[in-house]
Formats: C-alpha cells, structure tokens, sequence
C-alpha cells in the first residue's frame, strides 16, 4: 500500500518528506534547493536530504543508455525509499521518477513494484504544494512584473499549469503577465541544447522574443534546465529581464541576485 | 526517393539560413496550430474522440490480416484488382506494367505520400510516361522539382513570390506571360493549366487516407477536389495506399474523419470526401473502367506486435510538425527524406535504415507538444528513445556523446566521487565567474556557448556542501 499523502497525517505529525535536490540545482543554484526546503517547512514537512543522492538519470535515458539509465535509477529507488513523499523542484526530473522509472525494470517485477511506490509518491514541488498539501498562498514579497514559462516535462507529463500561477498571484507587489506562447519548448532539451545547437539557438531565440514582448522585467519557471538556457539567451542578446526559479519567488528570496548576474538584486 | 537524412547537421545550416523558408514557418507555426485550437474548442467530445481513434487503429492493427484479406475479397467482388507489394520497387514496377498495358502516355496523380516513398515519378518519367500532379502544392514542387517539406502542405516552405516567379516561368511557354501577385490569380492560372492535363490523362493514380474493409472502397479526402477528377475522368484508376491505411468499418471511418481533419487544418471536414468502391459498373455514367489497389509494405510489417508498433497509427494529419518547434525551426526538408516532422523520426529509420536516418530521432528535445496533439494518441517522443536506445545498442551513437556519457555515468553511480568533483566544480565556476555572474566562453562547453552566455553557480558551494555545513539544515538569514 502506498501512504495516501493527500489527507494530513494522523496527530498532526508534521510529514516526513524527502528533497530530491536534482543534479544542476545542486552545482548551479542552491538556492532553489533552499528555498524548496522553505516552502514545505513553511507548510508543516520535516525535510530530509539523502546525502548520496547524484542524478535521475536523464542524461543516460535520453541518450538511449538504458542500462545507465536502470543502474542510476535503481540507486534512486534504494535511497528514497521510507519517506511519505519525495518533492523534485523540477518538473522533468519530477516526471523521470513518477512517469518513467517504472517502466525500466519491466523485466524485473519486484523492482518495479518498487520503482512504482516511489513513483506515486514523487512529486514536482510546486503542485505539490498546491494538489497535495491544498497550499493556496504564500508569505512573500515581489515587486515586478512577471512572465511564467510553462517547462515541458511539468506541463505535459505532471499537468503543471495553474498551480505555480495561483500560488504567485498571493506574492505581494507581483503583477502576471503572459507571453504569447508559454507552453512552446525553450529548446533546452538537456544534450540536446549542445548536440545540436543551431536548433536550439533558433528555439531559445525565440522564446526570448516572446520574454522580451511580454513586457515582463523578470522570467520564472520551474525547471533550472530551462532557465539556464534562457537566462544564457537572454542575457546574450542584452535583455535585462531577470531570471529566476519560481520556488524563489514563493519562497521569499527574490532579493537573491538573478541566475547569471552577481551583485545585481531586483 | 533519394534521401539526405545523413546530411542532417548541414540541411540545418542551409534550413536556418534560408530567408523565404523562415518568412514561411513564422507564418506556419502561428497559424495550423491556432486553426486546430479553435476547432478543438468547438468539439468537447474531441478527448474521447481521439480514445475512440486510438482504439480503432490499435483493433485494427492486431488483425490487420484479416481486415486486409476482407478488403481485397470486396475489391475483387467488385470487379477490381488488389496488388500486394511487399517493397517499393515491386509497386514501382506493379504501376508501371498498369500503366503501360493501357498505353498510358500522361497520369494524373493527386497528392500521395507513398507515391513520394517509392519515388514513382521519376521512375515513371524513364519509362516515358508523363505524371502530372494535380494538388496545387504537389504541382507547384513538380514544376521546381523539388520534394514536398510538409505531409499535407507540401509547398508550405514557399513564399508566394516565390511561387509567382515559378509559375511565370513555367507557364510563358501557354502564354500566360504575366507575374501575378495575388493568391486568387495564381489559383486561377493553375486551375486552367489542369484542366486540360486531367483531360488529357490515360490513368488516374491516387493515394488513400482509408481503405474500408467492409465495403472495399478507398477513401479520399482533399481540399481542392483534383483527386476526384484524377479517378473519374481517366479509365484507369491506381489506388497506392500502404497496409496501415485499412480500416473495418465506415462507421470507424467516421470517426477518424472527424478528427483527421481537426487536427490537421482545424476543419470540421475537408472540402471533398470521396469514395472509390470498384470500376463503373454497367449504368454507371462516368467512372474508370479499371480500378486497382496496390497496398504497399515497404518495412512496415516488421514493427507489428513490436514496441515500435504504435507508428502505424498514424493517419497522416500533419499536427505533430504543425506544433513541433524543432521542425518550426528548420522546415520539412532538412530531415531529408519523405516524412518530416516526430512523425518522420520516427517511421524513416523504420522505412530507409537507422544508420541513414540516426539524426532523426536524437534531433528532438521530447517536449512532447506532438504527443499531446496526435489525434490517434501516438506516444511520439517514446518511439524516438526506443529509436535512440537502438542507435546506442549498435553503437551509431557518435563517439564525443558516448564518451562523455561514459564518464557521466561512471560518476553518477559514484556518489563520493562525484561529490568532491562537482564541489571543485561549483567553487572553480563561481570563482572565474566571480565579476559578471556569466561566461560568454567556457571551455568544452562551446556548443553552449557559441550562442548564450553560460550561468556561472552562486557562490557559497553546491547544496549539499552547504546542507551539510548547516547540519542538515538550510542557512537562515
Ligand atoms: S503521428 Fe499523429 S499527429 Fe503526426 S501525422 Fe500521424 S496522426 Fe498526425
């Protein structure tokens, strides 16, 4: 049986949950991390980080490297297994672990019953908050107008839409405005970006663009991968618009500088 | 038809670099994509619709046999012929004895894919039979002789300048010697130019969106009515169709027209909906006095009851290009052969070799917009990793990914070692990207930083140094 993580624990236990860091907040933005720990603290978790964990094994999986790719994810499985829930702040990392592990052990069936507890109780950390804990705002401050990217993993695979927007129209001074397609790839695609970078230049042009005539002076999303990339774009063609994870935002650490920029705050 | 699929990497650089093509795709990704919103918008059962859709294709391709066999028992009740060609060049050569047994001289041909998968109209163009196409866009590339960049827009890389100057060119020679410049007139001069040549012709050949088992007949729909002209007038009418495209019922063809044309153009229904059931029977005003059927194979059958089966769903509406960004960005001929698009990454290592097509189905960021799309549900991006994990078992992987996924994943499964290295990692980027908070160049990393700036980290370590420095908890303020 899975624990059913979307009633409160019985005496108002605070929920033990896990962070599953992923790969590139841990060497490129930490403070997506802390902020994430923030937020589910804030509504009532008990956060625990498994110190050895590394990666979900994308990278592998989308290179076609199965064998990689079963090898990492069962590490995975070993090392978040026990906890009620297991928060991604990544929605492709997210959907690595609750869509796709389980059927890499298809051959294996006691792994994959395993693989598919994990599954059910991965989840991306915004809707998290928003489907599972029933959060519906957050104490935070941020004077800007904001547009949303909406990360393809999140979106498609998790159904990441509305949550994250609810949650930013409760930060104080945050005006939301949309670009035309938020919903369209960044072009990021993980090695894709660097195995064929003309077509990626071409995509993350043009959703620059579309940042750009949005009118926003700061972009948000929910995947590091994707703002890494457009924050790389961007500031390349001289955009001033600021980049940033959403769990910052909710988190109340938008005075952090932007990702790429030093010393530069809102 | 010859492929360039090997030449990915430099069709991409041409693509890019090609003015008319982008004018053209800026134009193409805001407006299939909208059209197919609105008209999605109208129908709330359309979900339910694709289910239905899905379910169909998949009874039928688990007893394609039978559905097959019943087709051509109808055809053949009917007085029509079914020819079985199990390669390209068997229905090269099965439309080539057809034609040549009626002296054909001239064929008009409406829009087929698979005419363009088995390269019939070179190959008939040797034997000294004319093939005229009729589709507008067909007719368009047939004059510049070139492929067609979309499954149902074929010329849809074109400006219409582009097309004026083709047409003046081509059409001095009947007198029409002036340069039109409105969409209407080009139409128009088109329009007349046919006409003639349908008269003219000795066989119509046409493609199929649907064969129907239960009646025999195959099902035709188009905007522009030329493939009704092209299986009337003639007196000889070739259906090419490949085995995928049987059906059981009409009711089931009901259902896929309703969401074929959708997705493909956000109709409700295309113009012309047309049924071929058998030759003209005695009474019959007008009709061909021969019909055949030539179903193709061509490597399809190999992936039924295979994890790649799910291909053969696919109906040929065109939206999984229409909202694919990575084909918005470089158009339908720089994936080098028939199929473009996910679809195409997916059938053409399937149709002409994976070793050929390998860029094809690596040349994608999984978004998944085409999954999300696809009226018959077809798990696209899935089909392209099942593609890579083949590529990677028969080491086409190109050696630079290999290796360093080699040394990835060596240190992925060594959680020590891997964090001391991306401790070194995060202080030495922090370090060097100290003054800017960015790099505009970074070793190994070019194929980055050739077109962005490269995020340097935050500085105070990675997440778990710090978490482990605080104890196991997060630094407050
Ligand atoms: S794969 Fe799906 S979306 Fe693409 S052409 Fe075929 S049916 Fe249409």
């Amino acid at each position: 049986m899975v624990a059913d993580v979307s009633s409160p624990p019985a005496n108002n236990r605070p929920r033990r949950v896990a962070l599953f860091v992923t790969c590139l907040v841990d060497l490129f933005r930490p403070s997506v991390g802390f902020a994430a720990v923030k937020l589910l603290e804030d509504a009532g978790c008990t956060v625990e980080v498994p110190p050895l964990q590394v990666c979900c094994g994308q990278p592998a999986y989308n290179s076609g490297d199965r064998t990689t790719t079963r090898a990492i994810a069962a590490q995975i499985v070993e090392m978040f297994e026990g906890y009620e829930a297991v928060v991604v702040p990544s929605g492709s990392c997210g959907g690595m672990l609750s869509r796709h592990y389980p059927g890499l052990f298809d051959d294996e069936p006691a792994m994959k019953a395993r693989a598919e507890r994990l599954a059910a109780r991965s989840h991306e950390l915004v809707s998290f908050l928003v489907d599972v804990l029933g959060v519906t705002s957050v104490a935070a401050h941020y004077e800007d107008v904001v547009t949303y990217h909406d990360s393809c993993s999140g979106l498609r695979e998790l159904g990441i839409k509305q949550q994250p927007r609810r949650l930013l129209d409760s930060v104080r001074g945050l005006t939301m405005r949309e670009m035309s397609t938020p919903e369209v790839c960044c072009g990021f695609g993980g090695t894709f970006c660097v195995k064929y970078p003309e077509i990626s230049n071409a995509m993350v042009g043009e959703k620059s663009a579309d940042v750009a005539a949005s009118g926003a002076g700061t972009l948000l999303a929910g995947d590091l991968g994707c703002l890494l990339n457009m924050a790389g774009k961007l500031q390349r063609d001289g955009n001033p618009v600021r980049v940033r994870h959403v769990a910052e935002v909710l988190a109340d650490m938008g005075s952090l500088p932007p990702i790429g920029e030093v010393g530069r705050q809102r | 038809m010859q492929s360039t699929s090997r030449n990915f990497h430099h069709n991409v650089e041409d693509a890019l670099a090609n003015p008319n093509l982008q004018d053209s795709l800026a134009k193409l990704k805001v407006g299939f994509s909208e059209r197919r919103r609105q008209a999605v918008e109208r129908l709330p059962e359309f979900e339910a619709l694709r289910d239905a859709a899905r379910d169909i294709k998949n009874h039928t391709l688990a007893n394609l046999d039978f559905y097959l066999e019943e087709f051509e028992r109808k055809v053949t009740a009917l007085g029509g012929h079914v020819h079985w060609a199990p390669t390209a060049a068997d229905a090269r050569r099965i439309i080539t004895e057809l034609c040549l047994s009626v002296g054909a001289r001239t064929i008009a041909k409406s829009k087929s894919m698979i005419s363009e998968e088995i390269g019939i109209n070179d190959h008939l163009e040797a034997q000294g039979i004319a093939p005229i196409e009729t589709d507008l866009g067909e007719y368009i590339i047939q004059l510049r002789r070139e492929p067609p960049s979309h499954i149902i827009a074929p010329a849809v890389h074109l400006t219409k300048d582009q097309v004026a100057d083709t047409f003046l060119e081509h059409h001095r020679a009947l007198g029409f010697t002036q340069r039109l410049t409105e969409r209407s007139d080009l139409v128009a001069e088109a329009r007349h130019v046919l006409r003639q040549k349908f008269l003219d012709a000795d066989v119509g050949l046409t493609g199929a969106n649907f064969l129907v088992a239960e009646t025999g007949s195959s099902m035709l729909v188009t905007n522009e009515g030329n493939a009704d002209l092209s299986n009337t007038l003639p007196r000889m009418h070739i259906v090419l169709a490949s085995i995928e495209k049987v059906i059981p019922t009409l009711e089931d063809a009901a259902v896929l027209l309703r969401v074929l044309a959708r997705s493909a153009t956000g109709q409700e229904s295309s113009v012309y909906t047309t049924l071929n059931t058998g030759p003209k029977r005695s009474g019959d005003l007008d009709g061909p006095s021969q019909y055949h059927v030539v179903i193709l194979d061509n490597g399809r059958s190999s992936v039924l009851g295979t994890d790649m089966q799910e291909m053969l769903r696919c109906i040929r509406c065109g939206a999984c290009m229409n909202h694919c960004p990575v084909y918005g960005a470089i158009g339908g001929h720089a994936y080098g052969w028939v199929y473009p698009g996910p679809i195409g990454a997916v059938l053409t290592p399937q149709l002409i070799g994976v070793e050929e097509a390998s860029n094809l189905p690596n040349a994608s960021t999984f978004c998944g917009r085409c999954e999300s799309v696809c009226p018959v549900r077809i798990p696209l991006p899935k089909l392209m990793r099942h593609w890579r994990e083949r590529e990677f078992e028969r080491h086409l992987t190109p050696k630079a990914v290999r290796q360093g996924l080699a040394l990835w994943s060596f240190l992925a499964q060594r959680p020590k070692l891997y964090r001391l290295l991306t401790g070194w990692t995060n202080r030495t980027l922090a370090l060097f990207g100290r003054g800017e908070g960015r790099f505009r160049a970074l070793p190994l990393a070019s194929g980055w930083t050739r077109f962005r700036d490269f995020p340097a980290p935050e500085s105070g370590g990675t997440f778990h140094a710090q978490w482990a420095r605080h104890g196991g908890a997060r630094p407050r303020p």
